[in-house]
């Protein structure tokens, strides 16, 4: 019988190399006559350049040079763009704006880069820094979002007539009409704020260029290593086949890594170019929230149609969207909030306008949710103010709203950041819901637990959230199989990994179809020089779309090994089965050969072979989803408050996660634990502040408070419910992103349920003691 | 993140360290655990161009039971020595838990209890217990030594009465006289965060069970440890009662602070605070006094 | 270069000497200068731990503090505690557990551990927690760290 390793819970094939320190991170790269660099970034968030002196940084020892824009002359171009708005949205307005390497004239945000030092040490180059003189012409500074559309606002770009970045308008149905059907209307305006991404390592490159061999070699931190590559050959002048890139082991991402190309990406391979030197660049953790992508802002002003029995018939947000200085990412973010307002509801009526904003801020790309964050949390305070206002339970107002198990697949018609229809493939959200409920006991503790604990005078609540999650969006990835003559099985692909374990998730599909153990599947990704086809690590789309190409990958050297053992076996294929590394006839074992032997077959040094021959069992394969899948899930909470204090305890965590097929389940428990506490940190400890000046008040981890140990409850919960994608053959959707996503919302909920004696309404987030005091004060 | 260079030394004793700091003044700047000064430069928010480094100086870390009962420590020993020791942990709770809530582990290792009171954060629990507990420091250079109350020591946000020729080389604590309690109350956003407001406070009762002596200051409260002289006037001679410890936590909190607000807290939220934490810093020391 | 100081330190038991410039910190003298590029540098202002190394057994932030401050002293980095033929039974456990994905942040967490573990061979689920509360994870939870440490005390108490 063969053995089954999708839905194992395998341990990790990097785990050993990680553990004792052998891992390649971008900064462990050493290379002889490597330079070292340092930016001089913009103080000011709005200001033009009058003069730039780098005279005395030039003239410090151990200098090897310092470039401004006017020194890289025609080499210097703005970024390209990354992602276009949807053809397919009617009527959309988009502005394209983008980052430079170095700033020309006009700084549009602080942290941007004017100069670059390149020296023998990182500490020269600093020292450096510090001796260059800009001369800034401080310009008025725009940083609160609806300020930024007034007629009299000072101006982003100024070669635009407003700081309107992107308009578009999506519209299901006819709201207006339902609107005038409905028993009770809801209105209120929310206010959701930025939060980083804050990956334990930042950002970096190492940026080579062999004069003689003619061939540019990158390292960098990035999500997307074949767009990269791409794209520097483009702008250096060089063929795709003269630049390698490569993303080895990767501290954490979580997003702003995907966003290409940041101007560190533009400028350090330049640079090596110009100097015939290996460069060096690692961002440290200051540079990194302000030259590192951060995202939420939003501000929505929402409506709710309902029948007075709690029925939706109609739901319209307008809302703005920070998009910072410029936008690279076109409507990405926006679109994925659009597509998650309606939930996993049937809401048959519905309107949202978005208008992207401008504003003297760095810029604005996906982080861990990407949009979906913000869309689920105005549907669930919303549902909860429904709720309140209609004297209806919050678990009933949510059930007779979902979409049934059998109304799939359901179409919300709108538009996707993939440019698709919003089409809703799979689910079973009344289920995953109750498994929450059961889960976190959510009946026993409302009638009888939370009664006696507000009787001895304990403000304790209780939550549950349920959410979608769009994910395993295209357009493809793709995959290379081979087994080697010694039995290994060789993955290739051109995606990047940041701590997912796509070496060994893919090597559990790659394992179940050719019977190798897991540790004999050797992959290999990030690399442009081994895969150079498909597009990066995002959107909660690797056991999805890679997954699927691996499968395709790996089902194609599958076919090659039994047609081949078939003729070596004298055996037909229906018979053969492979198991532990090798073929044979199913339930004989001494009849068989192993897969390298086979292997070895298959590449033979001398004769002839037939037309269409391939050598080796090795197969390429490509997997372009349709459209993307949907994931989903129910989360609830039990928290204790401190009325007093503001300090809260979360006694209880469940997380119910539908993500389709499982491939490694701890794996997956692994991804929900850390979005949980990502967006605990969302919800209650993160938030990325700005003075009216574009200045960014705590940038540093002493005071943008990332969780702990001690603030994480004791145990997340995990619970999982399947229903396979029918999208693709393994039936996977994406988990990557799913225990951000909900968590605000929750959050914002069991709050308000606990404290119930105060009136008050939890309208924005993030949150905090202060701003929780004040609430209270206001109440 | 690098800093900035600068000329190093590594005496082994007190006498050459004191030469060096003679020599360079105010271009130089002792180093003690390194945890508060060595992120400042990294950031280049400091760049002292003379650093001299204690850590070598092995004279300075000990800990002696002092005069009456009370305790001896030398400004080097650190954080994690002192909370582990006995004499600590049995006579000196306050300063236990005080250390219990510095920081983090690895802070805790390095961190010294001279280097935290130096550096005169008014946000440090050793700087706030220092005063609650009328600690003594001997303060040393070449020309002598002097004794200067905890209270008088602080004399601004990161700023102390230290001279830069001088060193603060052994703090003295005396202990809790017997019917005492004691309290330690702080909230912070993250558990090992800064506190957003703390307060410590002491209390010795009388035969009858009345308040002799109340001692409590505030920390993150003002510029410095903020003692409310007001709240342990009231509590002078009075029977613990709930009423008492309201109007002395109000007292305290509106009379004898002067928190600023950043971006974690305001003014009025950490006036709040410092309300809610002296009543129950109150409630709780004087349980401990009646247990005692 | 003026100003360079003679070092001479011992790390994960093999003594060096060094010429190096008294700002030098720790954490790039370990990871560039003696190549042992285990240790992770996150912040450099002593918040997230993964930086730590142990100073004479003692788990110390390597950002916070010069290279020249650990002249005469023993050093021990991730690479100390264990190899790919064998590791720290810490090292397994994580392994077993899924104590680490991306694994940034990891090797902070296990000289924090190792050191923590010798000190206190049975601890409960909140000592656990409190000792590595000064290492930031952001992407485990922690939930399966602290598993890997109820795992590692087990086995290194029945050995």
């Amino acid at each position: 019988m063969a053995k089954k390793f999708i839905g194992e819970r395998v341990r990790r094939n990097e785990d050993a190399r990680l553990l004792t320190g052998q891992a390649l991170f971008v900064d462990d790269i050493e290379i002889p006559g490597m330079l070292h660099a340092a930016f001089k970034r913009s103080d000011y968030a709005h200001a033009r350049i009058l003069s730039i002196n780098v005279s005395a940084a030039r003239d410090l020892p151990g200098v090897h040079a310092v470039y401004t824009a006017a020194d890289m002359g025609e080499d210097w171009a703005p970024g390209p763009p990354l992602v276009s708005p949807p053809p397919s949205v009617k009527d959309v307005t988009f502005y394209s704006r983008r980052q430079a390497p170095l700033v020309k004239d006009v700084i549009r945000h602080a942290g941007e880069t004017l100069a670059v030092v390149i020296a023998e040490s990182r500490y020269i180059a600093e020292d450096a820094v510090d001796e260059i003189l800009v001369e800034y012409d401080p310009l008025p500074v725009v940083s609160d979002l609806e300020k930024a559309l007034s007629a009299d606002s000072p101006l982003v770009h100024d070669d635009l007539e407003s700081n309107l970045a992107a308009h578009l308008n999506q519209q299901k149905g006819d709201y207006e009409s339902a609107k005038k059907q409905a028993d009770v209307v809801i209105q209120r305006r929310f206010h959701l704020d930025r939060g980083a991404a804050v990956a334990m390592e930042n950002r970096g490159i190492v940026a080579h260029w062999d004069e003689k061999a003619k061939q540019l070699t990158i390292w960098d931190t990035t999500q997307a290593p074949i767009p990269i590559r791409n794209g520097t050959a483009s702008r250096l002048g060089l063929s795709e086949n003269q630049v390698r890139v490569i993303a080895p082991f990767i501290g954490g991402a979580f997003g702003p890594k995907m966003m290409m190309f940041y101007p560190e990406e533009m400028l350090i391979p330049w640079v090596s170019v110009q100097l015939c030197r290996p460069i060096k660049w690692i961002e440290d953790r200051r540079e990194n929230f302000y030259a590192t992508t951060s995202e939420r802002e939003q501000v929505h002003e929402v409506e709710i149609a309902l029948t007075k029995d709690g029925h939706i018939l109609g739901l319209k947000d307008d809302f703005l969207h920070d998009t910072g200085a410029f936008d690279p990412y076109g409507l990405t973010l926006p679109l994925n909030t659009q597509c998650h307002l309606m939930g996993p509801y049937n809401i048959p009526n519905f309107s949202s306008q978005c208008t992207a904003v401008f504003t003297n801020k760095p810029i604005v790309t996906p982080v861990r949710g990407a949009g979906r964050q913000q869309g689920i949390y105005i549907i669930e305070r919303m549902l909860d103010i429904s709720a309140a206002e209609l004297s209806i339970d919050p678990t009933v107002i949510r059930k007779m709203n979902f979409i049934p198990p059998d109304a799939f697949p359901f179409n919300n018609t709108i538009v996707d950041q993939a440019f698709t229809p919003l089409i809703l493939d799979s689910g079973n959200f009344v289920a995953v819901f109750e498994k929450a409920a059961e889960m976190i006991g959510y009946e026993k503790f409302v009638k009888e637990e939370q009664p006696r604990l507000r009787a001895s005078g304990k403000h304790v609540g209780i939550a549950l959230t349920p959410f979608i999650e769009t994910t395993g969006v295209g357009p493809y990835e793709g995959a290379r199989v081979q087994i080697e003559t010694n039995g290994k099985v060789n993955v290739v692909t051109g995606y990047g990994t940041q701590g997912q374990g796509h070496f060994t998730m893919l090597a559990q599909i790659v394992s179940e179809q050719l019977g190798v153990a897991v540790q004999n599947v050797r992959v290999v990704t990030g690399d442009t020089a081994e895969f150079h086809w498909g597009t990066g690590t995002f959107a909660s789309r690797g056991a999805v779309v890679m997954g699927n190409a691996v499968h395709a990958a790996a089902s194609g050297v599958r076919k090659k090994v039994l047609k081949l053992a078939s003729k070596v076996l004298s055996t037909p294929e229906e018979e053969l089965e492979l198991v532990d590394g090798v073929v044979r006839i199913a339930d004989v074992p001494d009849r068989s050969i192993s897969l390298g032997e086979l292997s070895g077959l298959a590449n033979p040094l001398r004769g002839a072979v037939d037309p269409g021959f391939e050598p080796g069992l090795e197969s390429t394969d490509y997997f372009g989803p349709q459209s993307g899948t949907t994931a989903s899930g129910c989360h609830g909470m039990i928290l204790e408050v401190d009325p007093e204090t503001m300090m809260v305890e979360i006694k209880r965590y469940v997380a119910v996660e539908d993500c389709g097929r499982v491939i490694n389940p701890l794996i997956v428990e692994g991804q929900i634990h850390g979005g949980v506490s990502m967006g605990l940190g969302n919800a209650y400890y993160e938030k990325l502040q700005f003075d009216e000046d574009g200045q960014i008040l705590n940038a540093s981890l002493a005071d943008y408070l990332i969780v702990t140990s001690r603030e994480m409850p004791k145990k997340v919960e995990t619970g999982h419910w399947e229903t396979l994608s029918p999208l693709n053959q393994l039936g996977s959707k994406g988990v990557g992103e799913a225990g951000a996503i909900p968590v605000p919302a929750l959050f914002a909920q069991a709050l308000q349920n606990a404290l119930f004696d105060h009136k008050f309404e939890i309208l924005e987030t993030p949150l905090s003691p202060n701003r929780l005091f004040e609430l209270l004060q206001a109440s | 993140m690098k800093p900035p260079p600068f000329e190093y030394f590594a005496p082994t004793s007190v006498d050459e360290a004191l030469a060096h700091l003679t020599k360079y003044g105010y271009d130089a700047k002792p180093l003690a655990g390194g945890q508060s000064l060595i992120p400042m430069m990294n950031f280049r928010l400091a760049q002292p161009s003379v650093l001299v480094d204690l850590n070598n100086i092995s004279e300075l870390a000990y800990i002696r039971p002092g005069e009456s009962g009370g305790v001896s420590l030398g400004a080097m020993i650190r954080h994690k020595t002192v909370g582990s020791d006995s004499l600590i942990v049995d006579r000196f709770p306050l300063v236990h838990e005080a250390i219990k809530n510095i920081g983090t582990p690895q802070i805790r290792t390095r961190g010294t209890f001279g280097g935290s009171l130096s550096h005169a954060d008014p946000s440090a629990e050793l700087v706030t217990i220092s005063v609650v507990l009328n600690g003594q420091f001997r303060l040393l250079s070449q020309q002598g030594e002097r004794w200067v109350h905890a209270n008088e020591f602080f004399t601004g946000s990161f700023s102390s009465i230290l001279e830069p020729d001088e060193l603060l080389v052994e703090i003295k604590l005396p202990v809790l006289p017997e019917h005492s309690g004691w309290s330690l109350q702080e909230v912070a956003r993250r558990h090992n965060d800064f506190a957003l407001m703390g307060v410590a406070a002491t209390v010795e009762l009388d035969g009858d069970g009345s308040c002799k002596q109340a001692r409590m200051v505030f920390m993150s409260a003002g510029d410095r440890p903020m003692e409310s002289l007001q709240a342990e006037e009231i509590l002078k001679g009075q029977k613990p009662s709930l009423e008492l410890f309201q109007a002395v936590s109000e007292k305290a909190s509106t009379s004898d602070i002067d928190p600023g607000g950043d971006i974690h807290a305001s003014k009025e939220f950490r006036v709040h605070l410092a309300k809610v934490l002296s009543q129950r810093a109150l409630q709780e020391a004087f349980n401990r006094a009646r247990e005692n | 270069m003026d100003n360079l100081f003679n070092l001479s330190i011992t790390v994960n038991g093999v003594l060096y000497e060094r010429q190096v410039e008294p700002r030098l910190l720790l954490s790039d003298f370990l990871r560039h200068d003696l190549g042992l590029t285990g240790t992770h540098v996150g912040c450099e202002h002593g918040v997230c731990g993964a930086c730590t190394i142990q100073f004479d057994s003692q788990p110390a932030r390597s950002c916070l503090m010069f290279a020249v401050m650990a002249h005469g002293h023993r050093i021990t980095t991730v690479e100390g505690l264990g190899t790919l033929e064998k590791l720290h039974p810490l090292q397994e456990a994580f392994k077993e557990e899924h104590g680490l994905q991306c694994g940034f942040c990891t090797p902070g967490f296990l000289t924090t551990l190792t050191s923590f573990l010798e000190e206190n061979p049975d601890p409960t689920e909140e000592e656990i927690r409190e000792a590595v509360s000064g290492n930031l994870c952001r992407c485990t939870g922690y939930q399966h760290i602290i598993g890997s440490v109820k795992l590692a005390a087990e086995k290194m108490r029945t050995n």
